[in-house]
């Protein structure tokens, strides 16, 4: 698959640039510049890209305001030297204030969709009981939700995955059916997908169905307009609506911002800019938060990861990289009760094992030298159900970006360390010769009573215990109480007429599941009734 | 990749009175760091933080200071991953010396200045001999030094110290293993070919 490869792969951006899209890089605007439209979506991942698609069919003009890089299948060469820089808040080296989360989260047009696993659940059921029982929710429960559901998906091309699993994943589906607990085949938005594994450095064949080359090239095609390498600093204000949004170009570097404003005036403004974004640009904007709501509630499925070494080739870095799960630890707590976790595989790409793998020096150098051989596991923590699982809180540098704060509180920590026991039982139940917990204390264990015993005696705190987070969920909470939410049902700042979210930071609790079937969802749901109120 | 928080050290934040006795012009944020390193083994100390050498270069993204450090923390890091060849050795060391510089440049500015301040602070002589244990200059440390420095970072309870151990870890090994030639010792085939 040489040059072959590129030849036959049409790039859709491309063509769509070579059309005439109107696409602006803002590091090369030479002055400030004015813009006007009917809504402005601050954010082009998995909510802002749905309601780009929808509004732009609905007739309105859309302005599209991107942090990240336009980039395409051209430019995706499967390299982690480039992705992770390019492709990723901070260099894929976001982390919580205290760093003991490290947060894989996407800053590219397409944001998530782009880099993501291709992981598609709807939202769990159990989930949207709790949000209409604990939070008065109407109208996303499962029936209100169902026709959502399968319009994304036939949108996404969501379905069930036929090919056989990697062997990373199918030792997890080996590992759980010898322990006589449930696994299930995980849905993907692919088309055509080559099955090559790397997902998560941008489809290089343009299979994965992310926003970058579904409902962007659509709403583009539909005359909308995208402005990449641009920040929205903030919202200014009047009355009671918002007037217009300030944006600054990127620097050169792409990592900070210059003096280069962009003005945005607009009917409708749509915050789309994720968990940790979207919080952020309210904060800066002092939008009205009488009940101090915004950036409250910020959800990651706090994740701890448990290697193994297995007697064959695993070869975890090629093949499809999220195929099978189980929600066996999710399914048999109550909800609200002791923190349940879904458990499910990685991808095995040398840096992204090389900097979770703990120590360094010769104990790190003999992990890496068995790369091929390492089957690992994630689990998923189930954050936000609980009254000791409040999550985090998005709070503003003094340089006006985001951090967040979270607490990994005696309560996440009793769950990482039955994850961790779980996760290794159910390696050694897959065949694993040696199963190492990511953690200081970690070390390989040739068998589960070993391993069993050390994990129970792990002193588990935050740094020591590697935990990271891919998915990140709310802070600009949705619901009818706007002493306990920021913005109503429809998506509608509480406070602020013409403001509105729409991204995974809506969510009052975490999902449960990775995140972006249920973004598509609700993001299709607001966006349908934002744009009948909007006439064109 | 934030080396370090400010809030989260503030418990260990001498008085403002304390640290603002410190003649050298440096930022608020490191003024934190210096009362987090030992108020009373810096205080009054003018030569805390050094020039920079002058007419040495360093790679982009790093200072000189800061490239010694690396570059003397590098060969603990990667033991065990490093060609055993010295000239094999030294080219590798540069090279991942080279890509933490690279590294560090793509990050925000305020993961930037905590790296800076990190940096800085190490390459003092007080903090040098008494945090990071090394009697001479980090050139001349030894990978037994370097390592000795590393263990103590890593083990930690101290939330600063334990958070600069990642930042090196996470820095090197991402410099590391995002090189092709890194690859073959470890059985990855790369990724499939394209054009």
């Amino acid at each position: 698959m040489t040059e072959t490869m590129d030849a036959k792969i049409p790039d859709p951006v491309r063509d769509g640039l070579a059309r005439g899209w109107s696409v602006v890089d803002a590091t090369t605007l030479r002055e400030d510049v004015t813009l006007e439209t009917d809504v402005v979506i601050v954010g082009t991942g998995a909510g802002g890209g749905i309601a780009a698609e929808m509004l732009a069919d609905a007739g309105l003009r859309v302005l599209l305001i991107e942090e990240g890089p336009l980039r395409s299948s051209h430019d995706f060469r499967m390299r982690e030297s480039e992705a992770y820089r390019d492709l990723y808040q901070e260099s894929a080296a976001r982390k919580t204030a205290d760093k003991a989360i490290n947060i894989l989260q996407g800053r590219c047009v397409g944001g998530g969709t782009t880099v993501n696993w291709t992981s598609s659940f709807r939202t769990p059921v159990t989930t949207l009981a709790h949000w209409q029982s604990a939070y008065g929710l109407n109208g996303f429960d499962e029936p209100g939700l169902a026709p959502w559901f399968a319009r994304v998906e036939e949108r996404l091309g969501i379905a069930p995955w036929s090919v056989a699993p990697n062997a990373n994943n199918a030792a997890l589906a080996r590992g759980a059916g010898k322990l006589g607990i449930g696994w299930h085949a995980i849905r993907r938005n692919v088309r055509q997908c080559w099955n090559l594994g790397y997902c998560g450095l941008g489809c290089p064949t343009n299979a994965k169905q992310s926003m970058l080359v579904t409902t962007i090239p659509h709403a583009l095609d539909r005359g909308a307009t995208l402005v990449t390498r641009a920040r929205a600093m903030r919202l200014v204000l009047r009355g009671d609506a918002v007037d217009s949004l300030e944006c600054a170009a990127m620097d050169a570097s792409g990592t900070a911002a210059s003096s280069r404003r962009i003005r945005v005036r607009a009917r409708m403004f749509v915050a789309a800019g994720g968990a940790i974004g979207s919080p952020a640009l309210l904060l800066r904007s002092n939008v009205p938060d009488p009940y101090a709501q915004v950036g409250i509630r910020t959800f990651l499925h706090p994740t701890v990861v448990s290697a193994a070494l297995m007697p064959e080739r695993v070869d975890g870095f090629a093949g499809a990289p999220q195929t099978v799960y189980s929600d066996h630890y999710l399914d048999s707590v109550p909800i609200d009760g002791p923190v349940g976790f879904k458990l499910e595989a990685p991808p095995v790409h040398p840096v992204l094992a090389a900097i979770t793998l703990p120590s360094h020096g010769s104990t790190h150098a003999a992990w890496m030298r068995r790369l091929p051989h390492m089957q690992v596991l994630i689990a998923l923590l189930r954050d936000g159900f609980h009254r000791d699982s409040a999550g985090g809180r998005v709070r503003l540098a003094r340089d006006g970006t985001p951090l967040l704060d979270y607490a990994l509180t005696p309560y996440l920590f009793d769950g990482a360390r039955r994850a961790m026991i779980a996760m290794a039982e159910l390696q050694f139940a897959a065949g694993a010769t040696s199963v190492m917990p990511v953690h200081d204390e970690g070390d390989g264990y040739a068998s589960l009573g070993a391993a069993r015993a050390a994990i129970s005696a792990f002193d588990l705190r935050p740094r020591a215990t590697t935990v990271v987070s891919a998915h990140v969920m709310g802070g600009c909470a949705l619901g009818p109480d706007p002493r306990r939410a920021v913005v109503d049902e429809t998506g509608r700042h509480h406070h602020l007429g013409n403001l509105y979210v729409v991204d995974g930071s809506l969510f009052p609790t975490s999902i449960g599941a990775n995140p972006q079937l249920s973004i598509y969802a609700i993001a299709a749901k607001l966006a349908t009734g934002i744009a009948g109120r909007l006439p064109t | 990749m934030r080396a370090f928080d400010t809030q989260s050290v503030s418990e260990v934040q001498p008085p403002v009175s304390e640290v603002q006795l410190i003649p050298v012009n440096l930022s608020r944020r490191r003024f934190v760091f210096v009362g987090l390193a030992g108020a009373a083994v810096l205080a009054g100390a003018r030569w805390l933080v050094p020039d920079e050498p002058i007419g040495e270069s360093a790679p982009a993204g790093l200072t000189a200071h800061a490239a010694d450090i690396v570059r003397a923390l590098v060969p603990a890091l990667l033991d065990g991953a490093l060609p055993e060849d010295a000239p094999g050795r030294d080219a590798a060391i540069t090279r991942t010396v080279a890509a933490v510089g690279t590294a560090i440049e793509g990050l925000p500015p305020a993961t930037r200045e905590e790296l800076a301040t990190l940096f800085a602070l190490l390459a003092s002589m007080p903090v040098r001999l008494f945090v990071a244990g090394i009697g001479g200059a980090w050139r001349d440390a030894t990978v037994a030094d370097a390592n000795g420095f590393l263990v103590r970072l890593q083990k930690s309870r101290w939330s600063v110290k334990r958070s600069a151990y990642d930042a090196l870890h996470q820095l090197t090994f991402a410099a590391w293993y995002a090189d092709p030639r890194a690859w073959p010792a470890i059985g990855y085939p790369g990724p499939p070919a394209r054009a």
